[in-house]
């Protein structure tokens, strides 16, 4: 499986004219590549690419480190980077759809990558010049075949993004994006109840005492910091955030 | 359950340690570690460090969030009132609605904490809107609908507030805290529905034409200037869902008053 996920209609998450496409080409399957990726695998727990290399399977050269920025296009493309993750999650399973996918299953999965795709595209648009490129992701620990291995992951990413919506509001200086990133999140909200009503069906799971707080009816809220060591393992493309804002103490 | 009961009490210190700990400095949240088996008084004292002193919140925080109160009394009675009232909810679902129930009630206790003496009163509250939902906690499809209409148009208000509230970050997060979780509550309503859980279009699916307000503007396929729909591989319907639209205070409230006892 390629971890360089394109949606069905969407450009490719990795831009073909990069260098990186270029360089791919030179790097052969010698022992020099194996140890190459070798050494990004050690750089990256969460890849398993190392061993593909070992195996002598062909190995995407590792992206650069992309930074997200600073100010408030900084937590948008951190949302960006999160929409994408989602956005190519998504993808994958409704391209490999787990055996036994029920019809309704399959309605409520088709959606969420369509919503998750118009997300992505959303901030790709919006954020122009300053968009991240697209990033590396890395599912190799995921079984696309098993709806248990599907399922919980969506519930992870989901739960993930609406506690990172809700840590990066305070963030934003700008009203506007403020409300943008509002109508996102209660999206992903509707998400996270429908998937966790797929697992646990009429039960009070869909929004349950280990996401929302019982005792003040809370959802979490993470900060960046929080957040990022929660997808690094999905995310193939080091991604660095040292110049987000912090909050305000 | 007491409406009147102080947030502290419902509070774990867990929560107020993670939630001050972050923002308070060090000192605060080693003295405040220590005095977790201390009284209600001190947690008292550091809720109203975190959020800022009640009768120093700024009338537009204020008023925001006497707001939000109001649909959350809202929500709150009428949970409990369906719960208790004998043979309305079907033993398979009970556990759904006593899970937003008790959201419910926190989300009071919450608000009047921050608020204290400045907390709106309950208002009088009639859920069957002067007859038109006059079943509404005898008959299930009836409590259903005006349960989604209260839990979709209460995401669309805290949505249209988030930005009154930017000048105080900590209660700008539990805004949006509570924003997501009525947005859980929405979808697993529309769920046991039948519907879909995000809003298609400005569609109030299998509603009654009076919920039509809940739904006038989620239509809207235009973010930030960019033409969502006509992104790649998207469309009008998937524009629209994927974004939920806020409301303005003034048409939640026309909504809400449908059932306010004048």
């Amino acid at each position: 499986m390629t971890n360089n996920f394109r949606s069905d209609d969407a450009e490719p998450l990795v831009d073909e004219n990069s260098s990186l496409q270029s360089r791919r080409s030179f790097i052969k399957l010698s022992s020099a590549a194996a140890l190459t990726a070798f050494a990004f695998g050690a750089l990256n727990p969460g890849s398993l690419r190392a061993n593909d290399a070992l195996l002598g399977l062909p190995v995407e050269p590792l992206q650069k480190a992309v930074d997200l920025g600073k100010g408030d296009f900084g937590v948008l493309n951190y949302a960006y980077a999160l929409e994408q993750l989602e956005a190519a999650f998504y993808s994958q399973v409704m391209s490999t759809p787990y055996s036994g996918m029920t019809s309704a299953e399959r309605a409520i999965l088709t959606d969420i990558r369509d919503n998750e795709i118009a997300h992505r595209e959303f901030f790709k648009v919006a954020l122009g010049k300053k968009a991240i490129p697209a990033l590396q992701v890395n599912f190799t620990t995921i079984d696309f075949n098993s709806r248990d291995s599907v399922l919980n992951t969506a519930r992870t990413f989901e739960d993930t993004g609406i506690s990172a919506y809700n840590g990066a509001g305070q963030l934003l200086k700008k009203g506007a994006f403020l409300l943008i990133a509002g109508k996102i999140v209660s999206v992903e909200g509707r998400h996270a109840a429908a998937i966790r009503d797929l697992l646990q069906p009429n039960s009070a799971y869909f929004s349950g005492d280990d996401v929302t707080d019982p005792a003040t009816g809370l959802d979490k809220a993470r900060l960046p910091a929080e957040v990022l060591p929660l997808v690094a393992p999905y995310i193939r493309t080091p991604v660095t955030a040292n110049k987000l804002p912090k909050p305000k103490a | 359950m007491d409406n009147n009961k102080p947030l502290l009490e419902t509070v774990e210190p867990e929560y107020i340690s993670e939630m001050t700990a972050r923002r308070e400095p060090i000192e605060k949240a080693k003295l405040m570690t220590g005095a977790m088996a201390t009284t209600i008084v001190s947690f008292g004292a550091l809720a109203g460090a975190a959020y800022g002193q009640n009768n120093k919140l700024p009338g537009k925080i204020v008023d925001v969030l006497n707001f939000a109160l109001t649909l959350e009394y809202l929500e709150d009675e009428f949970y409990r009132t369906a719960l208790g009232s004998s043979g309305l909810i079907p033993r398979d679902t009970q556990d759904v609605f006593g899970q937003i129930s008790k959201h419910e009630v926190a989300h009071v206790a919450l608000l009047r904490s921050v608020l204290g003496s400045k907390a709106v009163a309950k208002p009088n509250f009639d859920f069957t809107a002067g007859g038109a939902f006059a079943d509404v906690f005898r008959n299930y499809q009836t409590f259903l609908a005006v349960s989604q209409a209260f839990e979709d148009t209460g995401v669309r208000a805290y949505k249209g507030q988030a930005g009154n509230l930017m000048k105080n970050d900590k209660i700008l997060t539990t805004a949006l805290q509570i924003h997501s979780v009525e947005a859980r509550h929405a979808a697993m309503v529309r769920r046991l529905r039948g519907e879909t859980p995000w809003i298609v279009g400005d569609s109030r699916g299998t509603l009654p034409a009076p919920t039509q307000a809940v739904y006038n503007g989620e239509g809207n396929t235009s973010q930030g200037g960019a033409d969502v729909a006509g992104l790649p591989g998207m469309n009008a319907k998937i524009a629209s869902q994927a974004f939920d639209e806020p409301l303005t205070k003034e048409q939640v409230l026309a909504i809400a008053g449908l059932f306010i006892r004048k």
